[in-house]
């Protein structure tokens, strides 16, 4: 697959269009037109697992409950990620239309959107936002209405089932799957969760067509996507960018000319040594990522990044299943105990054999993507973990 | 078959019906997939991950208990990748563990203990992490001791405690390394909503949550010459002790269970179901009396429907969460606690034996009996009524420390005085039994003739759905009884608490007209009880329910009032069902609690 050139992109957040005439419009279409819009588009969850977002949409319009739920996941937590944030800020009225047709061709009357505990302060300019836009909706007759619920500062609430169950005011847990959310998501009636980006691509698709959005990015990864782009580099900050670049391209251009390494998708994502970085694609078929970049110069202990996350992880779990409660317990305290030579070098690749179990027996994708930056960082920074 | 899928394991075809799991359809090949979190009693949790297994066509493999079986699914239990995640999830949960195996109380009868004897794991592949954890335990309650260094965070208390009780005295609290399972605040079990059923000890895996035992207590009592050691065991530990001592669910071993008692060096073998048929002949009085003033006084502050009081876990969930209704229940003692009281009064003259020297020991099924021959309420006799409860297992423990061969012990009976039952008094021990020994009495009283069951089953009232609703209509009745004549007497059974709850929403609610309601903390009601063998299913509670039919059925006295000794008491002692003395010894108020 041939990689794109990097490239900026101007679609979340451009400011040429009214979000009253793109709603009115999409609202008119028939659902299976809005259905095959997004489904064409190639348009995968901006959240990070990248499932396809018309697949949902479509399988929870099939669902014949009367009650269903369009869920907006703004518990954005993973470390490195702060582009819902922004998005939220800048734009919320895309994020809402983008519900609001959702809702359209699922059958919903009510969104939900779930913020982060820590974003209390986007809260008031959000209600502010949310009473606008039903203005708007009672004008056209639409009947949709969206609430916010506030996260409490759990990072795995961010886990969609996990997210329901802190909805309904529970312990957020993550349940079993099946049943998925397209069947039994909150209150257990069919739901539909997008990421906030997810959704505004959604709206901006009925916007510029799938077309538009087809001719950026690869065949795995359509489109652009907002990047959270921090650590060593001048430049820290949003970036819409188009997906597919060589890693090589990006750190030329946000790199502090000095770049050891890239943490891809946070501390639930990839670490890239500089020695991949040009045969790193940014996308699916390389290195997903739900939008967090951050660098690392060759000043960083990769001992104590990894050390952070898996600290980050231990406390995060939520502490149900075992692989992932006492497994980040002992990722962390083994690394611990061979940095100071109490356990032999060797003790990391029963370490590494533990993250791949913790890999295919936890119940979410937190305690399955543990493995993913411990085993990347060991692999690529041995050194660094044991002297 | 629409209704059913086919699948695959380990190359063997099997259909099962939609709905079920992958460990369902296992377990119908026989092949044994290992579990921790798992109980048939309860919702599936899915968190031990234990019981994963390798699925055609997906990368992660699945937990068998909460997966379901799918058309054309191909599972492989035993393959190399499966074998490896399972001794890492067993280790991770040993690392936690506080692993002092022989120190435990569950040591030989721990299920994470079998599982790392099947696995043979010699060493540990982990750093220990208990020196890390700050793990409390909690002794304060006179029924339950919770240790979180044994605690595995399977959830099945957790589970227990709110679906089947509808108390969640425990729950999650906390998350990542630090999650634990706590209770209110983190407050001791003594101080919390705690029912003391032992529902949650029946169902752990582990020694985290065990029952507080009294063996040391017992046996010096045994040993000290200078006290008479008296026993009494109840109704639903003759039909379970057997299974802890290598016999079959739904034994019957009361000859059996006397003999050992005797062996062990009790001084008196006596019997709850004595005061089981006592407690009938005060309940049914009282309920009699209860409807009198209701119907010819026309007495407005007499308190329908009366409640059982037998379970002291039913008691104790009342004061906490219904306590505005606790004038509604019977003011008769439990079994265990008329027996204590009369003990040390009643026996005591008879035999001529100073009561300071009588230890009162009681075999119960039961966990919540500790806590309440522990009420301060409980010392009518001028001691304490009831001195050491202990479960149906400490007893099994007590038979197998004196080295006796239990299953060929003689059958041997009860001693007299307080050893004499019917069958009314044994059928206590099943989920719907006060209700039918007590209809048994109640309506031979008022009409003089049996109750219209053959056989004397009252079937209505029998099984273990949840709640039973039975109507007997009472006609031509015996002079005295003339305001019954007509009487449709409306009961209902409610066995496990969340069951009990959804009878008392009804009566909160106003949406009820029953006379009479029995209730049993725990399912099956004692049969099931929190102090009985472990394990507990839905089909060992069934045969321990056949059992106590057989047993009611194979006496010659089938009904309370018959009772010789029963009659005897009211003769030589207490005079009629609610005379004084009755009120003194066998009957008592119960308290509001807080509920945290």
């Amino acid at each position: 697959m041939p990689n794109k050139k990097l490239k900026r992109v101007d679609i979340i957040f451009s400011e040429d269009c009214v979000y009253k005439d793109v709603l009115t419009d999409g609202l008119k279409k028939s659902n299976e037109a809005i259905l095959k819009e997004i489904l064409d588009s190639g348009l995968r969850g901006r959240g990070g697992a990248g499932f396809p977002t018309g697949l949902k949409w479509k399988f929870t319009s099939q669902e014949t409950e009367e009650e269903k739920y369009v869920v907006c996941n703004a518990d954005e937590g993973e470390p490195g990620t702060f582009k819902d944030r922004e998005i939220l800020t800048r734009v919320p009225l895309k994020v809402f239309g983008g519900m609001a047709i959702c809702a359209k061709v699922i059958g919903a009357k009510h969104g939900y959107i779930y913020l982060r505990g820590e974003y209390q302060f986007l809260r008031a300019d959000l209600d502010k936002a949310i009473e606008e836009f039903h203005a708007y909706l009672k004008e056209i007759g639409f009947d949709f209405q969206i609430h916010i619920l506030m996260g409490s500062g759990a990072y795995i609430c961010g886990e969609e089932s996990a997210l329901f169950e802190s909805m309904e005011g529970k312990r957020g847990e993550p349940r079993n799957k099946p049943p998925y959310p397209t069947i039994s998501g909150f209150r257990n009636k069919p739901t539909v969760i997008n990421n906030v980006e997810t959704l505004v691509y959604a709206f901006m698709i009925c916007r510029i067509g799938a077309g538009k959005f087809q001719e950026l990015g690869t065949t795995d990864s359509r489109g652009s996507k907002v990047f959270s782009i921090s650590g060593d580099t001048p430049i820290a900050g949003i970036y819409e960018l188009e997906l597919g670049m060589l890693l090589e391209d990006f750190v030329e251009e946000f790199g502090d000319g000095d770049t050891k390494a890239v943490q891809v998708g946070g501390a639930s994502g990839f670490c890239v040594p500089r020695k991949k970085f040009k045969d790193t694609i940014i996308g699916f078929e390389g290195v997903p990522t739900g939008g967090s970049m951050m660098l690392f110069n060759s000043s960083r202990s990769m001992y104590n990044v990894l050390k952070n996350y898996v600290e980050f992880f231990e406390e995060e779990s939520c502490g149900q299943c075992t692989p992932c409660r006492v497994g980040c317990q002992q990722l962390k305290k083994g690394i611990e105990a061979i940095k100071k030579g109490e356990k032999s070098a060797h003790y990391l690749d029963t370490l590494q054999k533990l993250a791949d179990t913790m890999k295919v027996t936890s119940k979410c994708g937190l305690g399955q993507s543990v493995a993913n930056s411990f085993s990347s960082i060991v692999d690529n920074f041995k050194e660094e973990m044991i002297y | 078959m629409a209704n059913t899928v086919k699948l695959k394991i380990d190359g063997i075809d099997v259909s099962v019906e939609a709905g079920k799991t992958v460990l369902d359809a296992a377990k119908k090949l026989n092949i044994h997939i290992p579990t921790l979190c798992y109980h048939e009693d309860l919702c599936v949790a899915g968190n031990c991950r234990v019981c994963v297994v390798e699925q055609e066509g997906v990368k992660n493999l699945v937990a068998s208990c909460a997966m379901p079986a799918q058309d054309g699914m191909v599972i492989h239990t035993n393959t190399h990748k499966v074998r490896n995640a399972r001794r890492h999830v067993v280790e991770l949960l040993l690392s936690e563990h506080n692993a002092d195996c022989t120190k435990c109380y569950k040591n030989t009868r721990c299920e994470l203990q079998d599982l790392a004897g099947e696995m043979v794991i010699n060493e540990h592949m982990f750093l220990d992490l208990v020196p890390d954890k700050n793990y409390t335990i909690d002794k304060l309650s006179p029924s339950i001791i919770k240790d979180d260094s044994k605690c595995i965070r399977c959830q099945r208390c957790v589970r227990t405690c709110q679906e089947l009780q509808h108390v969640s005295a425990l729950g999650v609290a906390y998350k990542g390394d630090e999650m634990k399972i706590s209770t209110f605040f983190e407050h001791s079990m003594y101080e919390v909503v705690c029912t003391n059923c032992g529902q949650c000890v029946i169902r752990c895996p582990t020694g985290a949550l065990i029952e507080k035992n009294y063996l040391d207590e017992v046996w010096d009592a045994i040993y000290d010459e200078d006290k008479h050691v008296i026993v009494q065991t109840a109704p639903a530990t003759r039909i379970a002790l057997g299974e802890d001592l290598g016999m079959e669910a739904g034994s019957i071993v009361t000859g059996k269970m006397a003999a050992a008692l005797r062996r062990l060096g009790f001084d008196s073998v006596l019997d709850t179901d004595f005061s089981a048929d006592l407690t009938i002949m005060e309940e049914g009085t009282e309920l009699l009396t209860r409807l009198k003033r209701a119907l010819v006084d026309k007495d407005p502050t007499v308190k329908l429907p009366m409640t059982t009081s037998c379970s002291p876990g039913w008691i104790k969930f009342i004061e906490h969460m219904y306590p505005e209704y606790l004038e509604n229940v019977s003011t008769c003692k439990s079994p265990q606690q008329m027996f204590g009281a009369l003990a040390k009064t009643y026996y005591a003259q008879k035999k001529g034996i100073d009561p300071s020297k009588i230890v009162s020991v009681s075999i119960m099924p039961c966990t919540a009996k500790k806590f309440e021959a522990n009420r301060p309420e409980m010392h009518d006799s001028g001691y304490q009524d009831v001195d050491l409860g202990l479960t149906t297992r400490e007893l099994a423990v007590m038979i197998k420390q004196a080295g006796i061969n239990f299953k060929e012990l003689p059958d041997e009976k009860f001693d007299s005085i307080m050893g004499q039952s019917s069958g009314a008094a044994v059928i206590f021990g099943a989920t719907g039994g006060v209700m039918e020994a007590a209809l048994r009495t109640a309506y031979e009283i008022v009409t003089g003739r049996e109750v219209p069951f053959e056989n004397l089953r009252i079937t209505p009232v029998r099984g273990m759905e949840g709640v039973k609703e039975a109507t007997v209509k009472i006609e031509n009745v015996l002079p005295e009884w003339s305001f019954l004549e007509g009487v449709e007497l409306k009961t209902v059974v409610a066995h496990g608490l969340t069951n009990a709850n959804k009878v008392m929403q009804a009566v909160k609610n106003g949406t009820a007209d029953w006379h009479f309601i029995e209730i049993m903390a725990c399912p099956g009601g004692c049969l099931g009880g929190g102090g009985q063998p472990i394990p507990t299913t839905p089909e060992i509670r069934k045969k321990r329910a056949e059992a106590i039919y057989r047993e009611d059925e194979g006496m010659a006295i089938r009904k309370s009032h018959e009772n010789p000794e029963i009659q005897q008491i009211y003769k030589e002692f207490l005079g009629e069902p609610l005379s004084d003395k009755s009120h003194w010894l066998l009957h008592t108020h119960y308290q509001k609690r807080k509920r945290v």
